[in-house]
């Protein structure tokens, strides 16, 4: 029975899946066993919550690039718009909600859900482009998400919510707190970000996402991307199709960048600017389209890589340029890739000669 | 089953079908019907505009004139989408699967609208999930084994052979269940023990699931060996319409195909 | 009368877009990618002018010409070494490697020229035509001017010259370009050098205007540029010069009339409408596939 469990984790469909949980369980117990026993700088520490953060808005990212086949420049802007919405949720529950637990976990939530509702609101124009056209007007959108919050200020008091845009003519009554500072961003946040929460937070989209790839709708979106007339002939519907891809790749960036605004005592909008987009793009192109395992390793060394590199200083940044580069030569050159096949396959038929004898 | 209960009603009526591309008419005139549980051909030489008229069937163009009725309603409003749903599933002349998705998920693609569960309960796995895809799991496979690829099923379908990939392109039109299927040049690049097996599996889909076939082939053998009646087609006007026997010795359609 | 002075001032700005834009167009129509790296090549051009003014005191048509040089060069290696062996490779491989090479020309130029901005020596007299009571800066007057000059010439190569029939041949259609005898990659290595050489141009009239040199220079008016070539309808070359007088034009005016601070949401936002209403710009071609 056991038995039969264990190989059915690791049957066909399953196969990666599973990988990709036990790589996630495995590398957070051991870095909770480094932590505890001290064998982490605080630099690697401090990464922690944002590796777990940026794995999570990739994962939704390649749900969008690598599933549904839409080049999207603007998974930044749905950061953003989570954080802000999660600080903000944070700093108007403090207190009344005192567990700080609760507090992050329903300001993830808040940040998800706005996330998704803007990722629907930005979607009706932008899928009914096509390619490269979609692509722009995704990195437009981006562009005036992180344009409007460097304008907005936001305060509360006993009375609630105060906005103002562009110049700050918010006046707060007594007690009253600023929540968003135009271009200064947030400042004075609790930091309730946790590495278990943001482990649990990418366990949560990892599921979300193979959940859906296998299904009904997984089929739906790769079908689109495959072939839309083919998919149209057999009654699926592109547009809804596309936009469900597309605002739960929106949703996860939010919860994502919930926990990450809520691991900074201070942020800036600019934090989150086309730059941020294109990081998490490469992290997904990295990782392999449609491979969530290849996501979250990619994340995690390129995210690592700047700090493993500080001993080479100024040049550490070049070197990450030159490494890009290189991966993208290697891994697309025609030589080398018919010696990759090659190889593969003599490795299967020693598997299968094994088997048989 | 005897001769007399089988439905004949009428599925496909088209009347006065016509297209421009800007000042180029493409099809023009075009009257069509095709009853319930037989098998209809479409020929002409190549450049009639055959597979614009599935194009057109189908809501891949819209029509400029004329009207087409399925079962009696009129498809002048449907998208492409809609036409699936009312009962119209088609192939490609030019193959268009989905490449990257296994065999078998490309025919429970074409289970899309059979299957009612919401992403909510993909996503947290419901009973009613499990339920379906059980469900269309056992007709995909049934569907594969007809079209003889069910020990294919877990292949990329972009790593089929040619033959392979234009059977599993009908196992997937008819995994929408439709009233009228549309086959485009359903032997293109097969060779003839190929082209003999698919036209059994052609009749036998169409006795099995009582559905009425429209077809477009240059493969002579093929149309005048399972097509009941056949609609010439030559310049985007109809030559001439009959059962193969009237087809193959009405001079005109000799005239257009071998020329003066 | 402010509006008519708004108006040339945006003209002004968007001549500078419309160069730049030119080079992301050509690139795209030939080689089927967006050059991320343009915007830094722009920077490099900026950086090779300012020390050709300053340090070398050279005039400025010698500056600008070497600067084109340069750049011209620059282009061309970029496209041999990191481009040409992704001929084959998808979109998103090629758009990576250019994001690659975007840094490491940002992160370079950082380690050899330093972070801090450079003051770029004014050039061009301060002064202003007059035309009944409207006064025309002689900066925004060159600056058009070289825009048009720049605009015809590129019309009449591409219309009038061999290499320009053989480069509209690639745009259309590579495989068939081939089979005729023409030299693909050449052709493409001659697109690359002209967008390069177009981006020394305009690095030298952006920093005549905001005198400023520093490492990612190029990003913001690369990606505002990039935006007015998909506005008129990436791959058209009228499209590329009409978006970015376009984009300079709404940017002018919405920072006049609007707010400084939004000017960028704004134009962005009008992007986003123009493409709902021509899915591929204004002057872009229809997309259809064969069925």
């Amino acid at each position: 029975m056991m038995k039969n469990f264990i190989s059915k984790l690791f049957d066909q469909k399953l196969r990666s899946r599973t990988i990709s949980y036990l790589l996630v369980i495995i590398a957070f117990i051991i870095l909770q066993i480094m932590s505890s026993t001290g064998g982490l700088s605080s630099l690697l520490k401090s990464l922690l919550v944002p590796v777990c953060c940026y794995t999570v808005a990739a994962i939704g990212l390649n749900l969008n690039v690598g599933f549904s086949g839409e080049l999207n420049l603007g998974q930044a802007g749905f950061m953003s718009v989570g954080a802000f919405t999660g600080i903000c949720v944070s700093g108007v529950l403090a207190s009344s909600i005192t567990n700080p637990l609760l507090r992050l976990i329903i300001a993830i939530v808040a940040g998800a859900l706005i996330a998704a509702a803007m990722g629907y609101i930005i979607g009706i124009p932008v899928l009914k482009l096509q390619g490269d056209y979609l692509a722009i007007v995704t990195l437009a959108f981006g562009q005036i998400i992180k344009s409007l919050i460097t304008n907005m200020y936001l305060g509360f008091d006993e009375n609630g919510l105060h906005m103002s845009f562009v110049e700050n003519k918010v006046s707060l009554g007594a007690g009253g707190k600023m929540l968003l500072q135009g271009p200064m961003g947030a400042t004075g946040t609790q930091r309730i970000a946790t590495f278990t929460i943001g482990v649990i937070l990418i366990l949560c989209a990892l599921t979300i996402v193979y959940n859906l790839i296998y299904s009904k709708s997984g089929r739906a979106i790769m079908g689109c991307r495959d072939n839309r007339i083919a998919a149209e002939s057999i009654g699926i519907n592109v547009a809804n199709t596309k936009m469900l891809a597309f605002i739960i790749s929106a949703s996860l960036a939010g919860a994502a960048g919930a926990l990450y605004g809520l691991n900074y005592s201070t942020l800036v909008p600019n934090k989150f600017d086309f730059n941020t987009s294109i990081l998490i793009l490469v992290f997904v192109v990295l990782g392999g389209l449609g491979n969530m395992t290849g996501t979250i390793i990619s994340t995690t060394i390129l995210m690592l890589l700047p700090e493993l590199l500080r001993s080479l200083q100024d040049y550490r940044m070049l070197i990450y340029a030159v490494v890009l580069i290189v991966i993208m030569l290697v891994t697309n050159n025609a030589f080398l890739q018919t010696k990759a096949a090659k190889l593969r396959e003599s490795l299967i038929k020693g598997k299968k000669g094994a088997k048989q004898s | 089953m005897s001769e007399n209960n089988i439905d004949r009603s009428l599925i496909l009526e088209v009347e006065d079908l016509g297209i421009d591309f800007g000042g180029l008419t493409a099809v023009n005139n075009l009257s069509l019907k095709v009853y319930n549980n037989e098998i209809v051909g479409l020929i002409g030489p190549n450049g009639a505009g055959k597979t614009t008229v599935f194009n057109m069937l189908t809501k891949v163009y819209q029509p400029s004139r004329g009207t087409i009725r399925l079962c009696g309603q009129d498809t002048a409003r449907m998208t492409t989408e809609d036409v699936n749903k009312a009962g119209i599933a088609r192939t490609f002349q030019n193959i268009r699967l989905f490449q990257n998705l296994s065999v078998i998920d490309n025919v429970k693609a074409g289970m899309h609208n059979e299957i009612t569960y919401s992403p909510a309960d993909s996503i947290f796995r419901t009973r009613k999930y499990y339920a379906q895809e059980k469900q269309i799991e056992e007709k995909a496979h049934e569907l594969l084994k007809i079209m003889g690829l069910d020990s294919l099923a877990e292949l990329p379908a972009g790593s089929l052979p040619y033959g392979g990939q234009r059977r599993l392109e009908i196992a997937r039109a008819m995994a929408t269940d439709p009233k009228l299927l549309l086959l485009d040049e359903p032997a293109a690049g097969m060779n003839p023990q190929e082209t003999e097996e698919l036209m059994d599996m052609i009749r036998f889909v169409r006795d099995h699931f009582h559905i009425a076939i429209l077809l477009i082939e240059h493969d002579m053998k093929l149309v005048m060996g399972i097509c009941e009646r056949i609609t010439v087609i030559n310049f985007g006007m109809m030559l001439a319409s009959g059962t193969p026997e009237e087809i193959q010795s009405n001079p005109a359609v000799i005239k257009a195909y071998l020329g003066e | 009368m402010a509006f008519l002075s708004y108006l040339i001032n945006g003209l002004g700005l968007g001549s500078v877009y419309a160069i730049i834009a030119l080079g992301y167009t050509m690139v795209y129509g030939i080689a089927k990618m967006l050059n991320f790296a343009h915007g830094d090549v722009i920077m490099v051009g900026a950086y090779v002018t300012y020390f050709a003014l300053s340090l070398m005191k050279l005039p400025v048509l010698v500056s600008v010409l070497l600067a084109v040089a340069v750049s011209t060069l620059l282009g061309v290696t970029i496209e041999r070494l990191a481009y040409k062996p992704l001929r084959q490779a998808t979109s998103l491989s090629v758009l990576i490697t250019a994001i690659g090479v975007s840094y490491f020309l940002q992160n370079g130029a950082q380690l050899l020229w330093g972070t801090s901005t450079k003051v770029f020596p004014s050039v061009i007299s301060n002064g202003a035509l007059t035309l009944g009571g409207l006064s025309i800066s002689y900066l925004t007057l060159i600056t058009v001017v070289v825009c048009l000059a720049v605009m015809g010439c590129l019309t009449l190569f591409i219309n009038k010259t061999k290499t320009g029939k053989a480069m509209r041949a690639c745009s259309e259609d590579k495989g068939a370009a081939a089979l005729m005898g023409i030299n693909v990659n050449q052709i493409i290595s001659i697109t690359f050098a002209i967008g390069s050489g177009l981006a020394a141009i305009a690095a030298f009239l952006l920093c005549a205007t905001y005198p400023s040199v520093y490492p990612t220079l190029g990003s913001m008016p690369g990606i505002k540029a990039f935006t007015a070539a998909v506005f008129g309808g990436i791959g058209s070359i009228p499209g590329a010069f009409l978006g970015g007088l376009m984009l300079g034009i709404i940017e002018i005016l919405a920072k006049a009339y609007i707010s400084t601070q939004l000017s960028d949401a704004i134009v962005f936002a009008v992007l986003i409408i123009v493409l709902l209403i021509k899915p591929t710009g204004l002057l872009g071609r229809k997309l259809s596939e064969k069925v």
